[in-house]
């Protein structure tokens, strides 16, 4: 059998056995949309791999089936058993068809008209209630294999069929041997879930682990062929067979383990001169690394064998479009884990044949344009920097900008005034939303919207990114990358300050010896060390400050010899500078513990031939902590994050430098004054610098803990204050103040620090002022404040309603400063929960801008009634126009503050709350 | 204490097998003289002196990763997770490794002692001064003959998102 057949096969009769379920579980469930779009895409891909293969029959069916999905998911149709058991009805004709097309490798002849029409009806609304469930199939179905799928009731919570109903299948065959088929299908045992599974080609044969619905659908479709069909199927069989990835993950381990046992036996063997045991062990060596090797190979697989279908596709495309279309395929043999190759192939198909359809133009535009007839489609696949990259690359018009922004608007995803401040490379982004589709027209091809969030959704699965770069007239570059934490590589091993690591080979370009004696020295410009090399500098990264080790052999070996490891990120190429290298060794990267993902230093870790674990370095991570991106990682970053800034607002933020590492950076609302101090004026106060400041002493707390503050100059200070207190931040200098809006990657995992932001296109901390706020003075936010006026204030509760982090993070402590027992939760509907179980507040303060519940409606739920009702709202919003204010005011909310301002919102606290003490 | 308190405490402790019984298997352990204990079926290894890859950046409890049989273990300093100084260079000391959600940790600790069974009726919860950092990660303490020892709350000593803001 056709080798791309036997894997439709195989692949559809999972998919069905899934659908199966699917279905069912939707028919429970109608209003669950990720279930609904998992269905979808499935029927999708069936339509699609029966169109590139020729079997019009089913596509058709498929195809009709997906209609009456599309309008389920468009919300055009309610989901109704009777519409839910038509879809089965059409899935178990599908698979009698590929029963028939297992057994004689052929379509049967005939058509699907009645079932076709009524999902047609059915997609157009006017199938009534209750018709089909009951209804005998329909008459005129031309084989009986069809006919015997349409009667049997489909079983409901599982995919697979029983021998029972298998029996019943037969019985209601109407054949010429009614006898004796039912024994050769095979146990309907359980099958694990798909996606756990591996394919291993040439391996024993292992008929109980055929896909039994496939088994079912043949038993049931070869009504014709008993024993010929029963060869073949096993035939198919003997190819695969089916291994849980965790007993292949098991066996690597045990792998691994017999390697470091050679290896200490090996080491053993070399202090010896001689040994009776030299050759066996020899032997156990050798079988030792081809048996590693081996299930290595399980496990890893050339990308080509995802690309295999798609010069067929592609020429098929061509045809059916009438293009000229030339498929370019490199790097084939780079190889990727098995796993992370099936879930990109689909992804990959998908995109190949939008770029043969949405991408290429036909060969008279293409001539109008200038270009050559022939499009071209290229697909690279490559190892970078410890990710593999796949580009897909078409020749065409590009992507149609305007027409994005069309779509957009059509679909509420953005308003005409946000796209026009987006860039173009930002509203390509929006091709990878859920239904999104410019094409015209609904093809048979593409045009449904189903395909890019299918892709971005797979290839988001294994943690991967795309990035879509996009000329207009020239063509559209798609570039995927996935991280490697499965596949296996090289890496050169290096020592810094005692310590091993591993650097993956792909990024290394070259190693440099510099010393005192070697024609390569380290220079230093300002501390900075750099590296002349071949007439160009290169700029070095302390391999020991970056990781901030601890010298341990002292510093006389310092300067004596170092040794450079250059290093391409993308375009940026640097030097990470190290004590010693070693050997380069295949390493397989394990991922590192969820406690120590935060680092992004390393992209994960493995254990050494010699049974020690090593850190291995990412590149990438050095290179973004050094400051240093290179434009497209950049550019990318910024895209992804496109969607989590757009509620947040520019605020104007200060950038300084205290410290080592990189700028910091603090919201300028909460700074109050700037200050530069005379150090000689510093003096010390209960262990602590203290400063007369305006008739008060005022503390003066440094970022770093171990500074060591100068005695004379002057020394820059950031003044905090709040009623008559205030507090020095000892900072190196004031760089700027800028306006960006912030995202703040929640990391926190130093004190001091909320988390670091991209601020001036550099990694930023963005510090927490809280913290130093305490550590000048212990009871700042403290409840044991002994202000008579202070204390009345902590028994007023505010409940805080914001999405975001951030603000929850900036505002709470605010709100503790000036006395406040605040509670922060980050949406309504958790508010309102609160309210359900009983907590009182004095004041609400809620964001407007929010996902889901906007603070509007927020506001009319609270008044509604219930226990809240009288309670004051203040709104935050950084749209404080008058209409807004009056739209805030019909919801409900007592007053409106703009979201920045500070000063405003302790103010109308304060008023709200005095005014509710007044009423009372 | 009655034992009508233990049904809460319980509930908290996923994981072992504390339902009707009246005792429970814990394997002991000391840190710094004072007695410890995990509920035995968490309990996956008892490891001697192990040599450990320092892990930069890391939070200072992690103490590095090791080697167990072809996977890595992250080793966590039990000393420094509780506020205590950590343990003298001379002193080797022992680990057990337990399974959080499919990832292994080693919990270093001075020295591992012998599985006891406890009975329910010497269970207490927390007393409510002990140390936050204590409470946080124990679920309570059993009076034995002579000492106390303090119940760990695996799961929540690896919780390191507690710890900062503590």
């Amino acid at each position: 059998m056709d080798d791309l057949l036997s894997e439709f096969l195989t692949e559809t009769n999972e998919n069905l056995s899934v659908l199966d379920v699917e279905l069912v579980r939707l028919e429970q469930n109608p209003n669950n949309p990720e279930l609904l779009s998992n269905i979808f895409r499935l029927v999708h891909t069936i339509k699609g791999t029966c169109g590139f293969l020729g079997l019009p029959r089913l596509e058709k069916v498929a195809h009709a089936s997906e209609n009456v999905l599309g309008k389920f998911r468009d919300g055009e149709l309610t989901i109704t058993p009777e519409a839910v058991s038509l879809i089965l009805q059409a899935l178990d004709t599908i698979k009698s068809l590929l029963a028939v097309l297992e057994a004689t490798e052929a379509e049967p002849p005939g058509d699907d008209l009645p079932l076709i029409e009524r999902l047609n009806l059915c997609a157009e609304g006017k199938l009534g209630g209750g018709a089909p469930a009951a209804k005998p199939a329909p008459a005129p179905e031309p084989t009986a294999p069809a006919v015997a799928a349409a009667e049997v009731p489909v079983p409901s919570s599982s995919g697979n069929v029983t021998l029972d109903e298998l029996e019943a299948i037969w019985n209601a065959t109407p054949g010429p041997t009614s006898t004796a088929l039912a024994p050769v299908a095979p146990e309907p045992a359980d099958e694990p879930a798909p996606s756990q599974d591996l394919v291993v080609p040439d391996a024993e044969p292992a008929p109980a682990a055929k896909v039994p619905a496939a088994a079912a659908a043949d038993a049931a479709g070869s009504a014709g062929a008993g024993p010929e069909a029963a060869a073949k199927e096993s035939a198919v069989a003997a190819q695969t067979i089916r291994v849980n990835v965790d007993l292949l993950e098991n066996l690597m381990t045990m792998v691994s383990e017999l390697v470091l046992t050679r290896n200490q036996l090996l080491q053993i063997l070399r202090s010896q001169k001689e040994s009776e045991f030299a050759a066996p062990l020899q032997r156990l060596n050798h079988v030792t690394s081809e048996l590693q090797e081996g299930v290595m190979k399980t496990r890893m697989q050339p990308i080509g064998n995802a690309w295999a279908k798609l010069p067929r596709l592609v020429r098929d495309l061509a045809h059916e479009l009438a293009k000229k279309i030339d498929l370019q395929m490199l790097g084939a043999d780079t190889e990727l884990d098995r796993q992370v190759l099936e879930l990109i192939k689909d992804p990959l198909t998908h995109m190949v044949r939008n770029s043969a359809d949405h991408g290429l133009e036909t060969p008279a535009e293409r001539l109008r344009s200038g270009k050559s007839e022939t499009g071209r489609i290229t697909l690279n696949a490559y190892h970078e920097g410890g990710h593999i990259i796949i580009e897909i690359q078409d020749d065409g018009k590009g992507l149609a900008i305007d027409k994005i922004k069309q779509k957009a608007i059509q679909n509420g995803l953005a308003s005409e005034g946000e796209l026009a401040t987006m860039s173009d490379q930002q509203i390509i982004q929006f091709i990878m939303k859920p239904g999104f589709s410019t094409a015209a027209k609904v093809t048979n091809v593409s045009g449904r919207g189903v395909g890019m969030d299918v892709v971005k959704t797979n290839i988001e699965k294994i943690g991967g990114t795309i990035e879509i770069k996009s000329q207009q007239g020239k063509g559209s570059t798609f570039v995927i990358k996935i991280p490697l934490t499965l596949a296996i590589v090289s890496a050169l091993i290096v020592e810094c300050a005692g310590e091993r690591f591993a650097i993956p080979q792909i990024s290394v370009v070259e190693l440099v010896r510099a010393a005192a004696d070697s024609e390569h020295t380290i220079e230093r410009l300002k501390g900075t060390p750099v590296l002349r090399l071949r007439n160009r500098l290169l700029p070095l990264v302390s391999l020991q400050e970056l990781l901030r080790l601890d010298d341990q052999e002292g510093a006389e070996k310092k300067d004596d010899e170092t040794f450079i490891v250059v290093t391409q990120v993308g375009t940026y190429t640097f030097g990470i500078m190290v004590d010693r290298v070693f050997d380069t060794e295949e390493i397989v990267v394990k991922p590192v513990a969820p406690i120590l993902r935060h680092i992004e230093m390393f992209s994960g870790n493995t254990i050494l031939g010699d049974g020690s674990v090593i850190m291995i370095l990412d590149p990438n991570g050095i290179a973004s902590a050094t400051g240093e991106m290179t434009m497209g990682e950049n550019v990318s970053k910024e895209t992804t994050s496109v969607q989590a800034t757009r509620q947040e607002d520019k605020m104007a933020l200060l950038l300084f430098r205290a410290g080592a590492g990189a700028p910091k950076a603090v919201p300028l609302s909460l700074v109050a004054r700037l200050e530069d101090v005379d150090l000689a004026s510093v003096e010390q106060s209960n262990g602590m610098p203290v400063v007369q400041y305006r008739g008060k002493l005022m503390p003066l707390v440094p970022i770093d803990p171990a500074f060591a503050m100068e005695s004379e100059g002057r020394q820059p200070v950031l003044v905090f204050a709040d009623g008559d207190r205030s507090m020095g931040l000892i900072v190196d200098e004031i760089v700027d103040i800028v306006e960006e809006r912030l995202v703040v990657q929640l990391t926190a995992e130093r004190p001091g620090m909320m988390g670091s932001a991209i601020i001036a296109g550099k990694a930023t901390d963005v510090i927490d002022a809280g913290f130093f706020l305490t550590q000048a003075y212990k009871d700042w936010f403290g409840s044991s404040s002994t202000d008579a006026y202070e204390e009345e204030k902590a028994q007023q509760r505010v409940l805080l309603v914001d999405d975001s982090p951030f603000f929850r993070n900036l505002l709470t402590p605010l709100l503790s400063v000036a006395g406040y027992d605040v509670t922060a939760v980050e949406n309504a509907t958790e508010a309102l929960a609160l309210c359900e179980s009983g907590e009182d507040f004095d004041v609400i303060v809620s964001d407007i801008e929010m996902p889901g519940m906007s603070g509007f409606d927020f506001a009319e739920a609270v008044r509604q009634g219930g226990r809240w009702s009288a309670v004051p709202m203040v709104a935050l919003s950084s749209h404080a126009s008058p209409r807004d204010l009056d739209r805030g005011r019909q919801a409900g909310f007592t007053d409106y503050v703009a979201k920045f301002d500070r000063d405003a919102l302790l103010y109308a606290l304060q008023q709200t709350l005095s005014e509710q003490k007044g009423a009372a | 204490m009655s034992n009508a308190k233990l049904p809460t405490t319980t509930k908290k402790a996923k994981g072992d097998e504390i339902v009707s019984g009246g005792n429970q298997d814990y394997v002991t352990m000391t840190i710094a003289d004072q007695l410890f204990g995990i509920p035995v079926l968490q309990v996956q290894d008892v490891l001697g002196h192990q040599r450990i890859t320092r892990i930069p950046l890391a939070p200072p409890e992690v103490a590095g990763s090791l080697n167990l049989r072809g996977r890595i273990v992250t080793a966590i300093d039990v000393r420094l997770r509780l506020g205590l100084p950590s343990r003298p260079k001379d002193k080797p000391g022992m680990s057990i490794v337990v399974d959080l959600r499919g990832e292994l940790y080693s919990l270093m600790v001075d020295s591992v002692g012998e599985v006891l069974s406890l009975s329910n009726d010497d269970f207490e919860r927390n007393p409510a001064t002990l140390d936050p950092r204590w409470r946080e990660v124990s679920t309570g303490i059993y009076r034995l003959n002579g000492q106390l020892m303090v119940v760990l709350d695996v799961p929540r000593l690896l919780n390191f998102t507690t710890m900062e803001a503590a």
